[in-house]
């Protein structure tokens, strides 16, 4: 199918596009690497009067850290990340699961912020900046503003970005002495939605669990923390023992909905059988 | 009708100006505006893969790009690949492997092949068909394809190996 028609404008500074929003009398989106906005046109799931290429638009895009942790620009493509030095120093999190997004091709076009900003509950980077504890740069008519990944994700594709508002950049602080990350999904092909997905960014030392953030995909309408597992797990040694209360405790975190394709009960096994494989791998690499 | 915008683009090294409609995707202005009708429309949705094209050196679907995006860059199809030789060898082992029938998928397999050898390098066959993953082919299957572009992985290294 094709688009619906609507009028293109070219933005070059987060104060154009902002304005351009603002001045649009009809619905209007921005437009990033437009790897899901593209097909949702295609598709006539959403047709727009206006899109604001936001693309171009300069220092919304790139890597770079200080004292305060990781800057990562909203337009920062996914092959971007993937590839960074700085990322895989302080965020390695994102390097492990940027290789399961979608396929090279999305990959070269579609962004960080994109993903971040439409908030698919099958998608990873979402995951990954829960358990990271990242905040999220949000510019609107009062300025910028940052808000807890916690606080971010509201409902089945809709995060607190309001509306005219843009998701500038992703601040992640800097890594624990001791971090341990780790992210996997399981998925019916290479680079299709994820039937779960799990997101590991733990402190270990010795074995001993000081602090561990559990965020899956794919579970419910937004990317979620695994609470009580969590918290089963914190102050405990990590062994085989304490793999299974986890897995035993996701019965309190998640209730996934059953599709036609999977069921709500083979959905939570393979989070727990995916929570089990995860804290075995830490485990490996803490000895 | 909504208003047209003026766009230009670098196509296989032409200069292209043209006035589009802003929902016009860079696949159709590709075909249908430029007649270069080697890169091949499929889903539209970006999972077939056979749109492909190179973008400023990098594989993109055509089909999520929309050709006023294009403005200003460079894009290359399989028709400038195939005339300036720098797919030649990929060519001549898909031909010998056998690695298409139809050939509707086979432009858009390509540009993934040259994208993953041009880091240089033998990858490894898992690493190829991760490469792989977003290009769907419905008629040979993908052991012939994987098979050719693994020969002309080694074929290169053994050349550059040679030319030292």
């Amino acid at each position: 199918m094709k688009a619906r028609t609507f009028s293109f404008r070219r933005v070059t500074s987060v104060e154009e596009a902002l304005a351009a929003f603002a001045s649009c009398e009809g619905e209007a989106r921005f437009l990033a690497g437009g790897q899901s906005l593209l097909p949702a046109l295609n598709l006539r799931l959403d047709a727009p009067d206006l899109l604001i290429d936001i693309s171009r638009v300069e220092g919304m895009r790139g890597v770079s850290v200080s004292s305060s942790g990781l800057r990562i620009g909203a337009l920062t493509r996914h092959v971007e990340v993937l590839r960074s030095p700085l990322v895989a120093e302080h965020a390695s999190l994102l390097s492990r699961a940027a290789p399961f997004v979608a396929h090279p091709a999305i990959r070269n076009l579609g962004t960080i912020g994109g993903s971040l900003a439409l908030a698919d509950p099958a998608a990873e980077f979402p995951t990954c900046i829960l358990a990271l504890n990242a905040s999220l740069e949000i510019a609107g008519a009062n300025g910028i503003r940052t808000v807890r990944a916690d606080d971010y994700f509201r409902a089945l594709y809709e995060t607190d970005i309001g509306p005219g508002e843009l998701l500038t950049a992703i601040l992640i602080p800097p890594p624990s002495h001791g971090q341990r990350v780790h992210f996997d999904e399981l998925a019916r092909r290479r680079g299709d939605y994820a039937i779960v997905g799990l997101a590991v960014n733990a402190v270990i030392h010795d074995s001993n669990v000081k602090e561990i953030r559990l965020a899956f995909s794919s579970v419910g309408p937004i990317p979620t923390r695994a609470k009580t597992a969590e918290a089963q797990l914190i102050g405990t040694f990590l062994g085989a023992e304490g793999i299974a209360s986890a897995q035993a405790a996701l019965a309190n975190d998640l209730s996934p909905d059953g599709t036609d394709e999977v069921s709500s009960e083979t959905r939570m096994h393979l989070a727990r059988v995916l929570l089990g494989r995860s804290l075995n791998a830490l485990l490996r690499e803490d000895k | 009708m909504s208003e047209q915008v003026s766009i230009t683009v670098k196509v296989n090294g032409s200069i292209v100006r043209r006035m589009v409609e802003p929902r016009l995707t860079l696949l159709d202005f590709l075909r249908r505006d430029l007649g270069l009708t080697g890169t091949h429309a499929g889903c539209e949705m970006g999972a077939c893969g056979a749109c492909l094209v190179s973008l400023e050196g990098r594989a993109v679907h055509s089909c999520l790009m929309l050709a006023v995006q294009a403005d200003d860059l460079s894009v290359e199809t399989i028709e400038g690949l195939s005339e300036n030789g720098s797919i030649a060898d990929l060519q001549a082992a898909f031909f010998e492997r056998n690695a298409l029938q139809c050939g509707y998928c086979t432009p858009g397999v390509l540009i993934t092949a040259r994208d993953c050898l041009s880091t240089g390098g033998v990858p490894s066959r898992d690493e190829i068909r991760d490469a792989l993953s977003g290009n769907y082919c419905r008629c040979t299957g993908y052991e012939a394809i994987v098979d050719a572009i693994e020969v002309v992985a080694r074929m290169r290294a053994a050349n550059a190996e040679g030319s030292k």
